[in-house]
Parts: structure tokens; sequence; C-alpha cells
């Protein structure tokens, strides 16, 4: 039960080599581990949303992913969207419309948004709550999230 | 939280996995998606000692259509049965259910094969196996059998599983080109649990409802068919007070649980209600020409 499985993973483009006890969290080896604190941990059973990251281009919760299964994926968390001098076009929408308080659910929020717009057209301010209902705020801050992402879609999609 | 202690074995295939389960003697458990798994690990509501991941199996994701039957394996996560082309194409009540199911980053991960074998009584697959008449196809340390969906679920988080079986497949019926169908749910947040939800496939023949079918959640431990409600329609014009009566029959054959959400009394009214909706709605699909689907919209 203790037994080690050694896992190769690709975490923001940097090759990573780990022996991990199976029962360790992908949530944990990133922060505890790599240290890639950015990606924050809540409730621990898939509610919150905080822990989101993306893994082989998919967003998936953290805290309800083996590190062991892990091996060999690609996982890119909210330290490698952008830099503070280099903002990345999410980053910039939710710092423009101040769509952040106290920023906890900020990393989960912003991860499950680089999702949304991928796969859903998002025209409308229903289906953009919709998008964002896995990803609780404490801070009740959604109307500026939601127009953080509304002029998100309509500039990467030409839309007024 | 985090997990207690455990083994894990990647298992490389089916029965490889069988195997594992077989030897572990009730104490292993399957990690397929995990999205219903890992959080009751976190909460050590569960403590296999050993998982048996058979997320590197290879095969046990695809989509197919073979005759009359779509087939599905058991990996295959709720976004890919949201936007799969054939599912769309032969099962569009089971597309357009999907949406329901949590969240995006929940239907990346959670996969068929695991919601069946979970069988929450607020999970939509199952109940959409039940509508459908799927087959599910289980493998086991004698070899392969095929268990009905209406008898797979034995009650709440309960299955004919054995503790030694694995879902492989799942095989449903296509649905016939001009069949009508809806699918109605509530839950008290987007992407939360259902209260109750109900699916409802039917044909028109000569003006009136042949073949249909209705099955809930939320009116009991195990997803059911209507039964009532179904042999009302048959046969018969689907008007508003006949959709008015079957839909009565759907929320008087409930015995809908009472929880912290809401009353058995609740729950039996609001699937009446939702009944009333999915009924009228499948009955204005099987009516509409073909490739005049958005007919059913409200």
């Amino acid at each position: 039960m203790n037994k080690t499985f050694d896992i190769t993973l690709t975490v923001n483009g940097t090759r990573v080599t780990r022996a991990v006890v199976p029962r360790l969290l992908l949530s944990d080896l990133l922060r505890e581990e790599l240290g890639l604190t950015g990606t924050h941990v809540g409730c621990e059973h898939g509610v919150c949303g905080a822990c989101t990251v993306i893994v082989n281009g998919d967003s998936v919760r953290s805290c309800l992913m083996l590190a062991v299964q892990a091996d060999g994926a690609t996982v890119d968390t909210v330290e490698g969207l952008g830099a503070i001098a280099k903002l990345a076009p999410v980053q910039r929408a939710f710092h423009e419309h101040h769509a952040l308080q106290c920023g906890f659910c900020t990393p989960g929020m912003l991860m499950t948004v680089v999702d949304l717009l991928r796969k859903y057209p998002l025209a409308t301010d229903a289906e953009i709550c919709d998008g964002l209902s896995g990803n609780l705020c404490r801070c009740t801050g959604y109307v500026h999230i939601l127009a953080a992402v509304r002029a998100l879609v309509a500039q990467t999609r030409g839309r007024p | 939280m985090k997990p207690a202690a455990f083994d894990y074995v990647a298992a490389e295939s089916v029965p490889a996995a069988v195997a594992v389960l077989s030897r572990a003697g009730g104490d292993g458990k399957i990690l397929a998606g995990g999205q219903s798994l890992v959080p009751m690990l976190n909460f050590r509501l569960l403590r296999p000692a050993v998982l048996v991941d058979i997320n590197r199996v290879p095969g046990l994701a695809a989509i197919g259509v073979a005759g009359d039957v779509v087939t599905v394996g058991a990996l295959t996560r709720h976004h890919a049965l949201e936007t799969s082309p054939l599912i769309a194409a032969h099962l569009p009540v089971l597309a357009a259910a999907m949406p329901h199911v949590a969240h995006l980053a929940i239907r990346n991960r959670g996969t068929i094969g695991g919601s069946l074998a979970h069988a929450d009584p607020a999970a939509e697959l199952p109940m959409l196996a039940v509508l459908l008449d799927a087959r599910i196809g289980i493998a086991g340390p004698n070899g392969r059998r095929v268990a009905e969906a209406r008898s797979f679920f034995r009650g709440a988080l309960t299955t004919s599983l054995d503790h030694d079986e694995v879902i492989t497949d799942v095989a449903i019926p296509r649905l016939v080109a001009g069949t009508g169908w809806a699918f109605e749910e509530l839950a008290r947040r987007k992407g939360d649990f259902a209260l109750a939800a109900i699916g409802v496939t039917l044909s028109a023949r000569d003006g009136v409802a042949d073949r249909p079918r209705i099955a809930v959640l939320g009116a009991g431990d195990t997803p059911q068919r209507a039964a009532a409600a179904e042999s009302l329609l048959t046969g018969r014009a689907v008007t508003a007070p006949i959709i008015a009566e079957a839909a009565a029959a759907v929320a008087a054959d409930a015995r809908p649980d009472a929880d912290l959400k809401a009353s058995s009394a609740y729950r039996r009214r609001l699937l009446g209600a939702l009944a009333n909706r999915a009924i009228a709605a499948a009955w204005r699909r099987a009516l509409a020409p073909p490739g005049h689907d958005d007919a059913a919209r409200v």
C-alpha cells in the first residue's frame, strides 16, 4: 500500500518525474511535490471547482484524480497561463473586470473558462452562468466574473 | 480529506482487471472516471484494499453502430456522449440529457460504465439505460454476461454486479427515424443532483401513440419505467387531457423519498409537471416531419 510508482508527466511544458504513493491526489502532487500552489484546494470532493486544472486538454478536478493516473499526461495549471508582465487573455479579462476579490476560486475559474471557451459557444449570459456553475465563489463576485467571460467571448469571437 | 492507503493496479486488459478483483475477494474497486469513487475515498466512506484502474485498457471507450444497436464502451466519458455525432443521430435523447450531468470538468472524466455501476438514484445515465432498454455487457471470472438495464438496478448504489465483475460495454437499440423523445430535469442549481427527471420516447402511427416509453428518476431508489402511463398512452391520440392523465399516472406511481432538498409530496408534483412537459415535447417531435426537430422546442 505504500509502494511507490514512478510517474513522468509534463506540467506547464516541463517534464517532471516523481515517485508517488497511489493515494496521492493530483492536486497534492501539484501543490506539495511540485510547489505549484496556484492550484487551490477547497472541498476535496469535486464540488467547489477551485482545484480545476487541464489534463490532456480537458478541464478536470485535480482532487478527483490520482497523481499516479497522470503518468504520461500533459497537465496545465494556472501558473502556465501567463505571467504578471504578460497576462493571458482570460487573466486580462478577469483583471479588467475586477473578476476576483479574495482570489481563492480564481485559478479554478480561469482554467474552467479556458476549457469552456474551447467547447461551448457561450453565446448567452445564461450559457456562461451554466458553464461556471461548477465553480463556487464565496465572495459571490459572480457578476464581475460573468462580465469578464462575456468580454472574453466577444473579444475571441469578434462579437460586440 | 485524503484517501486511506490502497494498492493500485493499472490493468492492461479486462481479464486482468477481473483477476485482480477476484483476488481482492470483495475488497477491490474499479476506478474508471473516479468522479463518484474518489469523493467517497476522500471522505473515507470507502477504504478498498485495492483500486483497479481501467483507464489504460485499450478499446473501452469506443462508440459504434452495429445494425440497430449503438454500442458504447464502458469508459466513454459523459462529454463524449454529449458531443458524439453517432449519439446525436441515433440516440438524441441521450445527447440532450448529458449537459444536465454535473459540470464540464466532471463530464470530461465521468464514464457511462462508472455511472451505471455506481447506481446513484439521482444519476441520469441509469435512468436513460432503463428508458432505452440498454443491455449492459459485463465481464467476470466466468466470462461474459449481459444484463438488462431494467433488472440491473437493485437499490440505491446497488446493482446486480458481483464484486469481481466489470462493465465493459452498453448496447442501446437506436431510436428509429421519426421517434419522438424528450428529457426533462429539475435540479436546484445547474449541474446539481436532480430532484427528479424524466425521459420519454414514443412514435406516432395513424395519429396515435405507438410504443411509448417513460422512465423516471427521483421516484424511488432506482430508475423506473412508468408502466401505467405508458399503457395509458398506447394507441391514444396524445391530446392535452390524455397528457395530463398520463402525467398524473407518473406522479401517482412514484414513491419518492423525502430529504433535505425536497419532500416526497413535492417530488411527486414535480414528476407530474416534468411528465406533462416531456410527453408533450416527445409527441410534437413524433409528429414533426423528418429534419424538423425544432418543432419540439417550446
